[in-house]
């Protein structure tokens, strides 16, 4: 039987870094704290520290990805490791060779931690229970399952701006049902205390049980965004068209898309946040996405400091030579 | 080998069919029972089974069976499986038409027939293919197919999108007096999705399958069986939802009968676990609701047969991301002590699980088996209703480890087998 605490070493400290699911406030505050003293590191003109120098680093990407692709290699040059950028497609699967194929073979050159990208939900998690014990995993997105690093940057992003989790109201609007971005940040929220998360959107864009996660529908955007302090916009895929989810990018903008005037029945110092990229005229007008409310970009700066916080704690665990003998 | 005159003494032998339950012995010679509890005259006994404390049964009958020979037979062969089927008390099993090729000539249904009697641990019997290919477009030489010995049509897990070739495929196979067996799915509802649409689907990101892709093309079905005024069968069902519309159809006197799996019966969407591979099943584990409306229906005799939906795959097939495992669990190991847990959690008595598992699917499939009444093939599982065990996958007999019951405990273990009157499992008669 796998459990949940597969992230976690014995004692309880990062391992693999999977999904925010069962990690605790403690762990999560730590992770932004340590997030906020590495952002320093970011803004100097020299941009290193040496925390992981000689360690191996391979971003494993089998979805395509820039964004966080390159913030994952940054975040990692800026502790000092080496970075090896693999972008597989799975393709590589259909020439026979199986995932744990390709994984036991980078393992066999000895990298030290794996950063992952899969279409597939619970990727991740499958690649974490096969790695050898010494070898660390981060979650850089599975399938519609989770995100956990883009959730813990939306966090930072917000506690830069409104300082305490436990009396805010967050909106998220879009595509629920297949945002893994989603999933995480409602899991980051509730466990650092977050009373009221909203999700708004069509029916079709919604999981049949949102109850299960703790938020509270609405289809209505000026409804759901009532007196909120933040609002998440998601990025919708065009392909949900195809899917019969929506009638069109028209009609979605219509009645979902983020615009000046439906953003001002929120609370007057609501921010305005995007995981990127975005479609501008589908999600949000451009006004808003360029506007003073707008904290999208520090998001991706965000995003390295973030990044290095997680990678550092998840490597730093075992001083140099206690991995032999570990589970 | 010598067909011996064998005693199986003292055991508690309990068949449904013929009400029987009390401590008696079993003479069988020739493959054949030739009397119960005395010899008869001039039985002269070659070999002695003690049956003492323990529970003589019909052989099980499990009607829902997918071999992999032939066409995969990397992951298991019908030796190894009917092998399996023995260590597990059954002694008839039905294969579905999914192997490759197909089951849509006489030639293969042919061979798996003859694999079978070579292995000689477990009668095969097989359903057909409704359409060529399982293709869903044209229907297969249903006629043939009887002939050989095929004891049912059914398309599989495959659908057949146009109802219209589903009418004529039920209409056609009526016509040969042939039981449709069908697997109600709604192709387009389930969306390719591996687990129940729910919690699970909702909290980890899951394409979720809903309980309306059962619900719709039973209520499909239904319809056309009720047009038709046919005879159909319906295979592993996963809602209560269905069990429901199955009684009322019932009650309306529609020929139509059903049976569930038992890990349905055990098992719901929370046994996802964490991405647990094992739990990657079709139809997908549904709610704990679910679960109580299947068990109410097999209680109330709705649903009245109970199959292992036995599946077995080798090890790489559940090693990736859970949406690209093969579904399916191998389940001949588990068929009887999962039922006899519903026993011993006292949801149905000894007497009416054992219905469950011999005679009543034997009268679905329209087989003379799963009875122990003088003259019978001498098909009989014996077990020790006290024994208490551990199931470990690496001790399993079939060839497909795949459970998600690795580590539980059960209370029940059969000790003999005996198909045709000999020991196709368990220790030597005694001379």
């Amino acid at each position: 039987m796998i459990h949940q605490d597969i992230q976690l070493d014995e004692n309880g400290r990062l391992r693999h870094f999977l999904t925010i699911e069962g990690l605790n406030r403690a762990l999560l505050t730590e992770i932004l704290d340590t997030a906020e003293s590495f952002s320093g590191v970011t803004a100097q003109s020299v941009k290193k520290v040496p925390l992981l120098r000689g360690k191996t680093i391979v971003n494993l990407f089998f979805e395509a990805s820039t964004r966080t692709r390159t913030t994952f290699e940054l975040a990692a040059k800026r502790l000092s490791a080496d970075v090896l950028n693999l972008s597989l497609s799975t393709s590589a699967t259909s020439k026979g060779e199986t995932l744990l194929d390709t994984l036991h073979n980078l393992e066999a050159m000895h990298c030290d931690m794996f950063i992952v990208r899969h279409s597939e939900s619970g990727a991740a998690h499958f690649i974490a229970q096969h790695v050898s014990p010494h070898t660390s995993v981060i979650n850089a997105g599975d399938g519609q399952h989770a995100h956990p690093t883009q959730a813990l940057l939306d966090m930072f992003t917000i506690r830069r701006h409104k300082l305490d989790f436990t009396r805010l109201t967050v909106a998220i609007v879009g595509d629920i049902l297949h945002s893994r971005v989603a999933r995480s940040q409602i899991h980051a929220m509730t466990t650092l205390g977050v009373p009221e998360i909203r999700v708004i959107g069509p029916q079709t864009l919604i999981p049949v049980k949102p109850e299960s996660l703790g938020v509270h529908v609405y289809h209505d955007l000026r409804d759901g965004l009532r007196g909120v302090d933040v609002v998440i916009m998601l990025r919708l895929q065009k392909e949900r068209m195809l899917g019969a989810m929506l009638p069109s990018e028209h009609e979605y903008f219509r009645l979902y898309g983020l615009t000046e005037e439906k953003l001002a029945v929120t609370k007057p110092d609501a921010i305005v946040m995007h995981p990127g990229p975005i479609n501008r005229g589908v999600e949000m007008d451009s006004a808003v996405a360029d506007g003073q409310r707008s904290v999208i970009l520090q998001q991706v700066t965000h995003g390295i400091a973030v990044r290095m916080a997680v990678m550092s704690m998840a490597m730093q665990r075992h001083p140099v030579g206690a991995a032999a003998g570990e589970k | 080998m010598k067909k011996l005159k064998l005693r199986i003494r003292n055991g508690r032998v309990m068949d449904p069919a013929n009400n029987i339950d009390s401590i008696q012995d079993i003479y069988i010679a020739k493959g054949k029972i030739v009397a119960l509890g005395k010899a008869p005259d001039g039985f002269v006994v070659d070999g002695e089974i003690d049956a003492t404390n323990r529970i003589v049964c019909p052989g099980l009958v499990d009607l829902r069976v997918h071999l992999t020979e032939p066409g995969e037979e990397h992951k298991a062969t019908i030796a190894s499986e009917t092998a399996a089927a023995a260590s597990a008390g059954i002694t008839s099993l039905c294969c579905l038409p999914d192997t490759t090729p197909v089951i849509d000539t006489p030639a293969v249904a042919t061979l798996i027939h003859e694999r079978a009697r070579q292995a000689g641990k477990a009668k095969i019997y097989t359903l057909g293919a409704l359409t060529r290919g399982l293709a869903g477009d044209q229907l297969s030489e249903m006629s043939a197919l009887k002939e050989i010995g095929c004891v049912g049509v059914s398309n599989a897990l495959l659908p057949i999108s146009n109802t219209l070739i589903m009418r004529r495929a039920m209409e056609y196979a009526a016509t040969h007096d042939l039981t449709v067996f069908i697997h109600a799915e709604d192709p387009w509802l389930r969306n390719n999705a591996c687990v129940h649409e729910g919690v699970i689907s909702t909290r980890y990101g899951l394409y979720g399958n809903p309980a309306a892709a059962e619900s719709v093309a039973f209520a499909q079905h239904v319809a056309l069986i009720e047009e038709l005024g046919i005879q159909a069968h319906f295979c592993h069902l996963s809602t209560a939802r269905a069990v429901r519309m199955l009684g009322r159809a019932q009650y309306d006197g529609l020929a139509v009968t059903a049976d569930v799996t038992a890990h349905h019966l055990h098992l719901t969407e929370m046994d996802f676990g964490l991405f647990n591979s094992m739990s990657h099943v079709r139809p997908p584990l549904r709610t704990q609701r679910d679960r109580d409306g299947l068990r109410a229906g097999v209680v109330n005799s709705t649903i009245s047969a109970v199959c292992s939906d036995h599946y077995p795959h080798e090890s790489d097939a559940k090693l990736a991301p859970y949406s690209e495992t093969e579904p399916g669990i191998s389940a001949l190991e588990t068929l009887l002590p999962l039922s006899l847990r519903l026993v011993e959690d006292e949801v149905l008595s000894l007497n009416e699980m054992l219905a469950r598992l011999t005679f009543m699917p034997a009268d679905i499939l329209g087989i003379k088996a799963g009875r122990l009444a003088v003259g019978d093939a001498a098909d009989i599982c014996i077990f020790d209703p006290a024994e208490t065990w551990m199931l470990s996958a690496d001790r399993m007999v079939s060839r497909g480890r795949n459970t998600p019951f690795t580590g539980w405990e059960f209370t029940g273990k059969v000790t003999h087998t005996l198909l045709d009157g000999k020991i196709v499992f368990g220790p030597k008669a005694v001379s």
